[in-house]
This record gives structure tokens, sequence and C-alpha cells, in this order.
């Protein structure tokens, strides 16, 4: 069982990400069951969304405590949200943000950690600061949990108009290739 | 007056079925396409929106032929609905909460005028305090009104019973209302792969509609439909005890037809779900905790590890509600020595959870005592993870052992 929580502001597609990444991961033959979390969401409030794949079959329909990985789609969020809370020891970050590695917060029990300008290209894509395919891309790259053949043929069979596709389909495809994978130091503890 | 309806014979092999990834409240309205009803109706509320919503548009697309009635408020929905199955229409509409609520008097009606009518409840907890959260406080809150109910664990559960609804609704046997109950939030937003079965191979299963029989809004044939009865003269007290006796046989036989259409949907399309009573690792097990709806997959998961660490405990897991299958869950009730159940509604009356004092009765009926007690959690939205399950399992073996508390565990108390 690989366990993820996006974490993300309303409006920013975190809910969906989720349901597209589990699209995805059928694809691939695994089993994968997306929930998203329950509050009036508004647009620019803190949401998050789980999801869980597995080979075998997935029973339990509860949240996600202790995540395999975070994907953060907004760069501020960290300052407002505990967004580490209950990572696994040596869990992955994939984090939108501009910075590079040394100005990011990042917590003791990362060891993977995923970086993407997501609201940059997002900006020069969409004119508009949507970054959860972009994330996606970011995801696939970091962790190698899911291919980006699947997330673009997950894409190809959602909703998307064919500009919004076409739009959709280079922002995971740079989201993919503009992300920079760091592994994490572990310091031995005394 | 026909009873005679066109089955065609069961294939040997299962059919071959789409694979999709869908939400919950998705699957139960692709459930109720597949079943071809001739008439909706429907008021939003959530967390059932997003269901009228995908029925909404598969009318829209052309891929379902039914009449949509967009009513101003629950109570119509189920009234209009009502006027439908009078005329011979295969009808379905959705609640919860507040919705279900405000439907209470039509409600009640549909099962004393035994019409077929399938409406899924996206359960949801009750108000006040405020809250627009799953819970079963809704359905439990009308468990005494003569519907079916039936709770799912899983997506995949939700299409496939949504469909069975209406044939176990319909059976003339049966002509009761039937509740399909989804978890609100974790199953009816809850998006996880499904089977979707063709179209041909429903149509096969349903066989001939045959829903106009009993009553009808009939030109040809005038009848009184829903006469003034009752009262202490004439004949008005053998007739009214004569309505309630045919209801509570048919909710009787609705027992076995939904293991019959169970057993068939099994064979036409290879997935197979405990009709009333489901056990799980429950041979060899010296005490069981007893779950309902979408909580019994984390539930089932605590078994599976507190086995490895050596547990005797198993699970029962109730689908048929309503009608309370005593028979059945007598047999598993006598394979264990304790008993934990575990609700996600309050029973206020007596200080524990509905299905708990349920089950009270149905222990008076095992004729040796076993020890029991009442869980109460995933209130209004809240988690019952594994951990929760853990607890559940912990203090339900501690009846074997020490005398059983009398007020119940709430078990997001501290969360």
């Amino acid at each position: 069982m690989y366990e993820v929580r996006f974490h993300g502001r309303g409006g920013q597609g975190a809910v969906t990400a989720a349901a597209m990444l589990a699209a995805a991961l059928l694809e691939e033959g695994k089993y994968a069951v997306s929930i998203p979390s329950f509050g009036f969401e508004r647009r620019g409030a803190p949401v998050v969304s789980f999801l869980r794949c597995s080979d075998r079959e997935i029973r339990q329909l509860t949240n996600i405590y202790t995540p395999d990985c975070l994907i953060c789609v907004d760069p501020t969020l960290a300052k407002s949200v505990d967004i580490f809370a209950g990572l696994k020891p040596g869990g992955t970050l994939v984090q939108a943000t501009h910075r590079p590695l040394e100005e990011v917060a990042i917590a003791d029990t990362v060891g993977t950690v995923g970086l993407c300008d997501a609201i940059g290209i997002a900006l020069q894509i969409f004119k508009k600061p949507i970054t959860n395919t972009l994330m996606l891309g970011a995801f696939a790259r970091t962790t190698g949990i899911v291919s980006l053949d699947a997330l673009k043929r997950s894409l190809e069979d959602s909703d998307f108009r064919d500009a919004g596709l076409r739009q959709n389909m280079d922002a995971l495809e740079r989201g993919y290739n503009e992300t920079t994978v760091h592994t994490i130091e572990r310091r031995v503890a005394a | 007056m026909t009873t005679a309806t066109l089955e065609t014979p069961i294939p040997t092999k299962p059919a071959k079925q789409k694979v999709m990834l869908v939400e919950g409240n998705e699957a139960a309205a692709l459930g109720v396409a597949l079943a071809r009803p001739d008439m909706v109706a429907v008021y939003p509320i959530t967390p059932q929106s997003s269901l009228v919503e995908h029925v909404a548009k598969l009318i829209a697309d052309g891929k379902m032929d039914a009449d949509i009635v967009d009513a101003e408020g629950e109570h119509s929905v189920l009234s209009v609905l009502q006027g439908g199955a009078l005329a011979g229409a295969r009808t379905y509409t959705a609640t919860c909460g507040p919705g279900l609520a405000f439907m209470f008097e039509p409600y009640f009606r549909t099962s004393g005028m035994r019409l077929p009518i399938v409406m899924s409840i996206v359960t949801r907890d009750g108000i006040t305090p405020q809250s627009v959260w799953g819970g079963h406080q809704d359905a439990m809150t009308v468990r005494e009104v003569g519907w079916v109910q039936v709770y799912c664990e899983t997506v995949q559960e939700v299409l496939d019973t949504t469909i069975m609804a209406f044939k176990i609704a319909e059976h003339h046997d049966v002509m009761l209302p039937v509740n399909v109950c989804l978890d609100g939030n974790y199953l009816s937003y809850g998006t996880s792969r499904v089977e979707l079965p063709n179209q041909e191979d429903v149509d096969a299963f349903m066989g001939a509609k045959d829903v106009n029989w009993h009553v009808a809004l009939d030109p040809l044939r005038p009848m009184a439909v829903d006469p003034l009865t009752g009262g202490s003269g004439g004949k008005g007290p053998s007739t009214f005890v004569r309505y309630r006796k045919g209801q509570c046989r048919g909710m009787q036989n609705s027992l076995r037809v939904i293991e019959e259409v169970h057993a068939e949907w099994a064979q036409r399309f290879g997935r197979s779900f405990a009709p009333l009573v489901e056990e799980y690792r429950l041979d060899g097990a010296d005490y069981a905790i007893m779950t309902l709806g979408s909580m019994t997959g984390a539930a089932k998961d605590a078994i599976d590890e507190a086995r490895d660490a050596g547990k005797k405990v198993g699970l029962i897991k109730i689908k048929t509600f309503s009608p309370f299958p005593v028979e059945a869950l007598l047999k598993s009730l006598n394979k264990i020595q304790a008993l934990g159940v575990v609700d996600r509604s309050v029973g206020f009356r007596w200080n524990c959870g509905p299905m708990y004092q349920e089950t009270m009765g149905v222990l008076y009926r095992l004729g040796r005592h076993i020890p029991s007690m009442s869980f109460i959690g995933g209130l209004a939205g809240a988690d019952i993870t594994t951990g929760h399950f853990h607890r559940v399992i912990e203090a339900t073996e501690k009846l074997l052992s020490s005398p059983a508390p009398i007020e119940p565990v709430w078990l997001n108390e501290k969360d």
C-alpha cells in the first residue's frame, strides 16, 4: 500500500488531481482509491485529499494519517498548515515552489524532495495559477510510482475540451521535465 | 393479474464488463441508468447532490431514457413518484438528512401503498448541531416505516445493489419500496475502480418490466386507491390489520427475495455480496465485532492484523438492516462468545447504537447469554480507522473475562 496526501487551496484542483492520479494508476493495472476531505470548500481555503494505491484490492475507505508522500500544489500553504503531520520517516515531499532546496522548510521525516516551479509554469500555460496537472507530472518524476504515459492517457479520458486538454498535456509534460529531485542526507540521531 | 416475467436463461460464464473509476454517487447513478427507470424526481442536498447531478446528466446526454422532474422540495419529489408508480412507472430518487425529514409524510405512504420505489439514502448525520457530513442517523430514524433498507460497503456494491434494488422492490412477493443506503462522504465521494455491467446483460437480469399490476391509475380499470379505513366500526379494524399484516409479510418475504436476487446477480455478473449478513473470519473466532456500511473495509483490515497477532476475532457485517435479518444473524451469533457492535448513529432512547439495540433482541432469541457492548463512531463525517477498530477488538475481547459496561464507547470522543 502506498499512500499520498494532497495539499492545496480550494480552486487549485487538489481533489481532481487525486482522482486523475487514481485513474492513471488504474491504467497501469493497479488498484487505487481517492477520497476528498470534506468541508465547505471555498476558493483559497486549505484543502486536502487522499489517494491509496496497491497491487491488491483496497478495502479501507478512510482518510490518510501516515502518508508515504505529500504533494503540495501551493507554495505558501506550508506557512499556515502543518503539511508534514504524520509523514512516514524517509517519506517524499513533492512541492510547488520557485525556491531552491535550501530555502524550503522541510521536516526531519522527509527523505526525498521534488521541487517544481508550478506557479511560474502555470502562469505561462494557463495564465492562471492552476498547478494540479503540473504537480502530477512532478510526482511521476519524483517517485516513479506512476508513468508519464499513464497520466497522459488518464488526461485524454477526462472531460477536458480540446484547448484545455492540450494545455494540461503541456503542463503534465513540463511538470515532469522541470522537476528537480533531491535526496536528503539524514543526520544520524545521537 | 399477470405474474409471468420473461427471464432469459442465466449464462454459464459471467459477462465481460467495462472497468471504470467512479465515486459512489456516480456509481449509484450508473446503476439507476442500467435499471431503466421510466421516471425520476430529484431535489439536491449534500452529500447526495452529485448523485442526482449525474442522473440528470445521463438523461441530458441521452444515455438514460427517463422523465426527470426537478421538484420544488423532497415532499413533492416522493409525491410525484407515487403518481408515477401508480401509473405503472419504474421510479427512482435519492435524498438524505433534512431532505428525508421533509419527505416523511409521503415516505410513510409509499410503503403503505406498496409502491416499489427505489430511493438511495446518501446517509447524513442528523441536525442539530449543524453538520452536512455523513452518519447513519437519517436512515436509522426511519427504520420503522416499512421500507426495505440495505447498506453498501464499497463503490462496486453501490452500483450493483442499486440495480438489484429494483428487482427486489418489484418482486410480487415483496412490492415494497427499497432504500439503498450509501455512506455520505467516504462512500459517496470515495473514488474507486468498478466494473460496469453491459446494458443487455442487465436487461436480461431484470426481465420484462411488470410494475403496474396491483394498483393502477388506469381509465380502463378504474379503482379507488388508498381509501379511508381503520377506526373501530364495521370492517375498519380488520381491513387495517390486513394492510399492516400484508406489509409485514412483504418485509419477511423480502429476506428470501434479497437472497435469491443476490444469488442470481453473482451467477450473471461474477460478483458475490452477502445479501443479509456477512461473516468475515468468523469460523474459529471466540468473539466478533459487528459493522454496517463503508466502515467495514477498515474493520476487515483490523481483523486481519488482529488475527496475525493471534487474537481469535471475527467480523459480522449487516447488509440488510430492514427487515432485520434475525435468522441469518442467529446463525452467526451462535459461533461466538462475545460481541461488540459498532454503530454510526445514536439510539437516544437506549443510550446505545441502534444496530446494537436491534441485535439485543436477537441475542435474547439465542437461548444463552453472550456478553455484548455498544460502540458509537463516525458521527457527522468523523473517521473510523483501523486504529479505532483495534480499540473495539480489545474492548470486546475483555468481555470474555470481565463484566460488560452498560455505557456505550464513543470512538471519536478524544480524536
